[in-house]
């Protein structure tokens, strides 16, 4: 008999999550080299990741702007072309919108997503955003670190890491989405298949 | 900043249920949706530096051509190629179809050599309908004489898409040998099933006054009556090779009759021009038809690469099933 589904737990209230975006805000800030001879929209650039990622991208995006008056571009990526198992589901998964309104090249990119946890998602995001031109660096930033990583990929700016059974799922919830902000661990339902993220 | 575009439809991912494409007879207008939006995605992978993606790495398409054909092949095997699959083709000369061997027998060595989608253009209606029932296959019809040729008339839809609003209204005419055409029925098939309203026109000779009441559809063999009122006017190509039949005096009596030209979009101000392709300048649209702003005929051919990669990519079996083995 499969365990009876625990009630979430919250990890992270809505403030919780704001202050947390204010500091990776901050963090994004200091990487803004000075040296920099072209212009901060010039030289760096939002990459959201769909869904969730697109929309906290556009958080800290408003954050940098109260803070230094400048609005960074913002680019939507889907990753499920470059998934690597997109044919092991059940059902093909459906593709969302990439909208990349700058050309990478010689930019910085600050990848966002909501959780990261094989390490997968952030293979597929590094070559779909390859694709795409050169960037002069891509800076990763995720909310919640759930490690249990298949793939050497680590994120550059975490907001928590929260170590967690291979069996539960960290959800980043977001107002835009969900109607309401917050994280929360959950035990995934017993025969799901295994999102990888 | 680009808000998510807020879909037609509402959020629910709308699964295909099919596993093959057959016709379009069974596609419910979510499913077709479910295509034209994954199609418009993959439109966009055309137009980035690499026009390629690893999607489908590992998975094969074959197709088998039957009749032929330049712009369907040519469109599946790239469709195929920008998703990272490998592509396999077989036409009817040089091949051992023109030894005898039958179809079935034809498609159930491909499979052997595991094959996993089978792209299929045949001279007879229900072609790939038969492919899918005899081997285990993927089948996806390009076309079975004059019976269907879904993925054409999925790639009409998805041009009229980015020209209108909503399809719900929609007033869309075709014209030119219906009968022997199964760009028309696929096309009557996708638009009336998104709530279009269709006009079937043509020579009386090439227009089956049956499909009135079977598909949901007006006939008129008036020029005039199918243009007025109006949004889009599809003209099809006239076989030449079917001029022996007799089912039209001359090119230019046709042309005189059903030619759409300058004088008719001067008209109708709003009108917007479709054509399968190939065209016959001069017959089914006069020269300065072809080449007008509102012939949006080439942007049909580039979404026809979008489109089926679409189909590829929504179809492409999942790669844990348990091979049934082919004998």
């Amino acid at each position: 008999m499969p365990p009876p589904n625990r009630a979430p737990a919250q990890l992270m209230t809505a403030r919780d999550l704001e202050r947390t975006l204010d500091r990776m805000a901050q963090q994004i800030l200091e990487r803004i080299d000075p040296d920099d001879a072209r212009a901060p929209t010039e030289a760096f650039a939002f990459v959201g990741m769909q869904t969730r990622g697109v929309h906290l991208a556009r958080r800290l995006q408003a954050r940098v702007r109260e803070q230094a008056g400048v609005t960074l571009p913002l680019g939507l990526l889907d990753v499920t072309m470059y998934r690597d198992d997109v044919r092991l589901q059940l059902e093909q998964p459906r593709i969302q919108a990439t909208r990349i309104p700058f050309d990478v090249t010689g930019r910085h990119l600050v990848l966002v997503d909501d959780v990261v946890c094989t390490g997968r998602t952030g293979r597929a995001a590094l070559d779909a955003l390859m694709d795409l031109g050169r960037p002069a660096s891509v800076c990763f930033l995720t909310i919640i670190d759930r490690r249990h990583r298949e793939v050497p990929i680590t994120p550059d700016l975490v907001g928590r890491s929260v170590p967690t059974l291979p069996d539960e799922e960290v959800r980043v919830e977001v107002e835009e989405v969900d109607g309401e902000d917050g994280v929360w661990l959950v035990s995934s339902p017993p025969s799901s298949a295994p999102e990888a993220r | 900043m680009a808000a998510p575009p807020p879909s037609d439809a509402p959020e629910r991912p709308a699964a295909l249920r099919h596993r093959h494409l057959l016709d379009l007879s069974t596609y419910s207008a979510d499913e077709i949706r479910h295509l034209l939006r994954t199609a418009e995605e993959f439109r966009a992978v055309l137009e980035r530096p690499i026009r390629q993606v690893p999607t489908l790495q590992g998975t094969s398409v074959a197709s088998l051509f039957f009749e032929p054909s330049t712009r369907t092949k040519l469109s599946f095997n790239l469709a195929a190629g920008r998703l990272s699959a490998e592509t396999l083709s077989l036409s009817k000369s040089g091949s051992s179809v023109t030894k005898g061997e039958t179809l079935k027998d034809t498609a159930r060595n491909v499979e052997a050599m595991k094959v996993d989608v089978v792209v299929l253009r045949h001279s007879s209606p229900g072609a790939p309908h038969f492919l899918a029932r005899c081997t285990d296959s993927v089948i996806v019809n390009a076309g079975d004489g004059a019976h269907a040729h879904p993925t054409q008339a999925l790639l009409d839809v998805l041009t009229m898409r980015e020209h209108v609003d909503a399809f719900e209204g929609l007033r869309v005419s075709i014209i030119g040998d219906i009968t022997h055409s199964r760009v028309a029925r696929s096309n009557v098939q996708a638009l009336t099933t998104l709530g279009a309203t269709v006009t079937l026109c043509g020579p009386a000779t090439m227009l089956p006054v049956e499909m009135e009441a079977a598909l949901d559809v007006r006939t008129t063999t008036r020029l005039d009556a199918a243009l007025d009122d109006c949004d889009i006017a599809m003209a099809l190509r006239i076989q030449m090779e079917r001029q022996d039949e007799g089912l039209f005096p001359s090119t230019r009596e046709y042309h005189r009759q059903f030619g759409i030209t300058l004088d008719h979009l001067r008209r109708h101000p709003d009108l917007l021009i479709m054509h399968p392709g190939p065209v016959n300048r001069g017959i089914e649209l006069s020269n300065a038809v072809v080449d007008h702003e509102r012939a949006i005929i080439l942007s049909q051919v580039t979404n026809g690469v979008a489109l089926r990669m679409a189909v590829l990519y929504l179809l492409a079996p999942q790669r844990d099933r348990p091979d049934a083995s082919a004998a």
